[in-house]
């Protein structure tokens, strides 16, 4: 079902976005439509999603809001749809010019924006931004901004970061020159993130917590409560400068509002008491949404995977045959059903999701040797496990403790032992579970987790998730769970990433390639690529989905 | 027995004496069977015996209804599968097909005991299934954790009131410990401790996934509920004369704890029994609901009631049943742990009751 663009009743359907189908992408309105300016969105969240610190948070809850609030030099553009991966000039008033072979990028900063108390924005308060993406250990700091010269230092050691060779600013003619170590084609990528957003020179030289700090974008905090609320308010200084990057946003304030249950905050949304529900509908509300409120529904398919990680240097996953096993075993369809049916998820057999660049339609583990998964084989799974030897052990499987992973949990752990193994269940905290099935000192054999892109490149599911840098035994910080180090592998990603620089089309080639080897190895078994339901009251109008950051907070108008 | 005069001696030769009247000679039973006999009369606690008892009977008749009734693993998961209602073959987990299609639904109760009888869970299992071996766990831990409470606390309690001084005064702030923590904060802790790891007692290893593991935190801290009140009597026991007499005539502690203390405290320790049971198994199925008790893919009447909570909208009889099967259970256990204080203890009937 696709819901069409609609100009003029906000209190008809009129969401803009893709539908129930999750094919279509209407287009957004071009133009500021003033009639529906005005009015109070109100957002509800479970809880709240902790530091206000952009360069900090790494939560998709508070990077969707940081869509509104925070500007980098570049943006992925606020359309609808698959345009919206696009990287357009954000503070900066063109794409930068790239030079040195890759490894010098200049830009030239706009003139006349402000930040929230009145600051011009300038060339030294990107400089500090840079800077301060170092002295406050930005989670991304080493990963994505470690290619800048100076960088390294930097990263070992905060305090007493230089950047004064890596970012080269001047005051006069307005430009930023970011100089790297060594080619990277993604950086424009890893400009657009909020982690690159520009703030005062004059911010805290560490995390800001629960304290604003001033704005760009259409909105500015009013007032930040993790036990009750997020206010947004109009950031007196803002002026649309470019509509792609960032344009004008409709509500007067944004209220997000925690402590409601799940099950609470979608009754309130059905009442007209709440605009929008932050966490994913509980699964017995579903058919409800999905039938007396199908028109308030806006099902989007998302860039992401479920997986299961195993163990390469455990026991009985460190044996090819065992991997490959739960590859062939796990009923893809089943465990779609548990998140919610077909409409919200698809099964999957390779590393990329499907639609990400480098994907290709490829499964070397379905019963039917098709191109795309169809069915298990649970015969040929427990011939495997018999000839790996491994029939008979111990096998701990560790997911979240919400009722979704656990649920998939509870089916992996009944399929392991019709496999033979001896399979238990370790359901913990979703706040812990991430970082725990990443140390390699809690001897995790396999897990259930999820990877939900930062920006659209392949590398960033294969190259962060199987490249032996992301493996860091005894880390709670080692992205690579399953522990994969494979130095062939590697090259083989190293040699894509530098055909990346000239040839995106050719590297993504090579990427699909990586990817049938990764499977091959069955490095992980993934599952499938979520859909994302976002529940909205009857009163929202101009809904627009980002592939990249989601709902789109500031198009909204509930006027 | 009767004590008549044999008539046909005297007959002809004495005056025939008055008639003697009939006597009836009532043998005295002991304070036990007294006791049942005063049981049985209580119509409310032999009715509360027999719910009970039904409540038993069903549930270790769980692996038969499983096999041979409904044919179903209870413990395997059945996302995939389908079953045959009204001759037509339907996915047990049946996907919406109105609207968006969003989400999936379990099937409900079918009332037909052949297969789900009461539905599926969201895993694709019997919930009726489920609920019988549920509640073999939940009684079997019920019933052992109130036995290992009982015991533990019956030694402790005997021992601290018994020898007093500096036992005694180790013993009840040991107690005083325990129950310084509100008793489900100290079962959660205990439970998210050795849930990761299991626990050793010298030779004997209990596994994380154990079922004597909730035994074994329940039992553990529930004993000063029970020793308290029995450390209480054994004191005012130490002070009564057969005691003394005991005593005065060199009997040894060991003895005497034996043959006149723990006598007496039985009783109380029998009726603490069937009430403890009650608490142990509501205590069981709060941790379960927590996640902190039985572990999946085990059943437990608690762990049923969670697995429900996410279906309460659709199906909300994979939630009711649990926990209409505990309350009843509970209060069955509860009228019967009554009866028996009611007739081991006459002292504890209410006024004007019978």
């Amino acid at each position: 079902m696709t819901l069409s663009a609609c100009t003029s009743s906000p209190t008809s359907p009129t969401a803009t976005g893709t539908g129930a189908s999750g094919q279509a992408d209407a287009a957004a309105p071009a133009t500021f439509q003033a009639q529906h300016k005005g009015g109070d969105l109100k957002l509800l969240a479970k809880s709240a999603g902790g530091t206000l610190d952009p360069q900090v948070n790494y939560t998709l809850q508070y990077w969707q809001l940081y869509q509104t609030l925070y500007d980098g030099l570049l943006a992925f553009k606020k359309v609808n749809g698959q345009q919206s991966f696009t990287v357009v000039p954000d503070l900066a008033q063109a794409l930068p010019e790239v030079s040195n072979g890759g490894k010098t990028y200049t830009f030239t900063l706009r003139k006349g924006i402000k930040f929230s108390n009145g600051q011009d924005v300038t060339v030294t308060d990107v400089a500090a931004s840079f800077k301060r993406i170092f002295t406050v250990s930005s989670p991304t700091a080493g990963s994505f901004y470690n290619g800048i010269v100076g960088a390294a230092a930097c990263l070992k050691a905060p305090i007493t970061c230089d950047l004064s060779k890596g970012v080269v600013v001047d005051k006069g003619s307005g430009t930023v020159v970011i100089n790297l170590v060594a080619p990277d084609p993604e950086l424009k990528y890893k400009l657009s993130v909020p982690h690159a957003s520009i703030l005062p020179a004059g911010s805290p030289p560490k995390d800001a917590g629960n304290k604003p700090i001033p704005t760009t974008g259409p909105y500015m905090i009013a007032s930040y409560d993790p036990n009750t609320a997020l206010t947004l308010v109009r950031n007196p200084s803002f002026t649309q400068w470019s509509h792609d990057a960032q344009p004008q946003a409709y509500s007067d304030t944004v209220t997000e509002s925690f402590g409601l249950t799940v099950e609470a905050a979608v009754t309130a949304v059905e009442n007209g008491q709440a605009d929008w529900v932050f966490d994913p509908p509980p699964a017995d509300r579903l058919d409800e949404i999905g039938t007396r409120y199908a028109s308030q529904a806006h099902v989007n398919t998302l860039t992401a995977m479920w997986y299961l990680p195993m163990n390469h240097n455990l026991a009985p996953f460190d044996n090819l045959k065992a991997r490959q096993a739960v590859n062939w075993a796990v009923d893809r369809n089943a465990v779609v059903k548990l998140y919610g049916g077909a409409k919200l998820a698809q099964p999957v057999c390779t590393f990329l999701p499907p639609g990400f660049p480098g994907h290709v339609d490829d499964c070397q583990y379905t019963a039917d040797s098709g191109k795309t998964w169809a069915a298990p084989d649970l015969a040929k799974a427990k011939q495997l496990v018999q000839e790996s030897g491994t029939a008979g052990m111990a096998v701990g499987i560790v997911t979240q403790d919400d009722e979704v992973n656990k649920s998939i949990g509870e089916y992996l752990q009944s399929l392991f032992t019709q496999l033979g193994w001896k399979a238990t269940l370790k359901p913990i905290s979703a706040n812990i579970q991430f970082t725990y099935i990443q140390n390699t000192k809690n001897q995790v054999q396999i897990s259930l987790s999820q990877w939900y892109q930062d920006y659209p490149a392949a590398s960033d599911f294969l190259n962060v998730l199987t490249s032996c840098a992301s493996f860091t035994p005894g880390s709670d910080s080692s992205i690579n769970i399953s522990g994969y180090c494979d130095k062939a592998h590697d090259a083989k990603m190293q040699e894509t990433l530098v055909t990346a620089r000239n040839d995106e089309p050719a590297a993504n080639v090579q990427w699909a390639a990586v990817d049938k080897q990764t499977m091959s190895d069955a490095v992980v078994a993934p599952l499938f690529t979520p859909k994302l339901i976002d529940f909205v009251s009857k009163r929202v109008g101009n809904y627009q989905f980002s592939k990249q950051f989601y709902m789109q907070v500031s198009q909204i108008w509930t006027k | 027995m009767t004590a008549t005069a044999d008539r046909k001696s005297s007959e002809g030769s004495q005056p025939v004496p008055a008639p003697v009247p009939p006597v009836t000679v009532v043998t005295s039973y002991g304070p036990w069977r007294t006791a049942l006999g005063q049981l049985r009369r209580n119509r409310a606690a032999m009715a509360s015996l027999v719910v009970f008892g039904v409540i038993l009977l069903v549930c270790l008749l769980a692996p038969f209804y499983a096999s041979t009734i409904a044919h179903t693993d209870p413990f395997a998961s059945n996302v995939a599968g389908t079953t045959v209602i009204a001759g037509q073959t339907v996915p047990v987990l049946a996907p919406s097909t109105t609207g968006l299609g969003l989400g999936v639904t379990p099937i409900g109760p079918t009332w037909d005991p052949t297969h789900y009888f009461l539905g599926a869970d969201g895993q694709g299992r019997d919930v009726m299934a489920r609920l019988l071996y549920g509640g073999r766990n939940s009684l079997l831990i019920g019933f052992f954790a109130a036995l290992l409470c009982c015991v533990l606390a019956g030694i402790t309690g005997v021992l601290a009131g018994y020898f007093g001084g500096i036992v005694d005064g180790v013993l009840s702030r040991l107690l005083d410990v325990v129950w310084a923590f509100p008793v489900y904060l100290l079962a959660i802790s205990l439970s998210v401790v050795l849930l990761t790891s299991g626990v050793r007692i010298g030779p004997i290893f209990i596994g994380a996934g154990s079922l004597w593991l909730p035994v074994l935190i329940i039992g553990i801290v529930y004993i000063p509920y029970v020793a308290r009140p029995i450390r209480g009597q054994v004191l005012a026991l130490k002070e009564k004369e057969f005691v003394a007499a005991a005593i005065g005539v060199g009997s040894s502690d060991l003895r005497i704890m034996r043959r006149d203390v723990v006598p007496n405290v039985a009783p109380t320790v029998v009726v603490f029994l069937p009430l403890m049971t009650a608490l142990s198994m509501l205590t069981e199925s709060a941790l379960s609901f927590l996640s902190v008790g039985v572990q999946p893919p085990q059943a437990s009447w608690g762990t049923i009631i969670n697995d429900g909570l996410n279906l309460l909208y659709t199906r909300p009889a994979v939630t009711l049943a649990p926990g209409i099967a505990i309350a009843l259970t509970a209060v069955a256990l509860n009228l019967f742990g009554d009866g028996i204080r009611e007739a081991l203890d006459p002292r504890a009937r209410l006024r004007g009751g019978p």
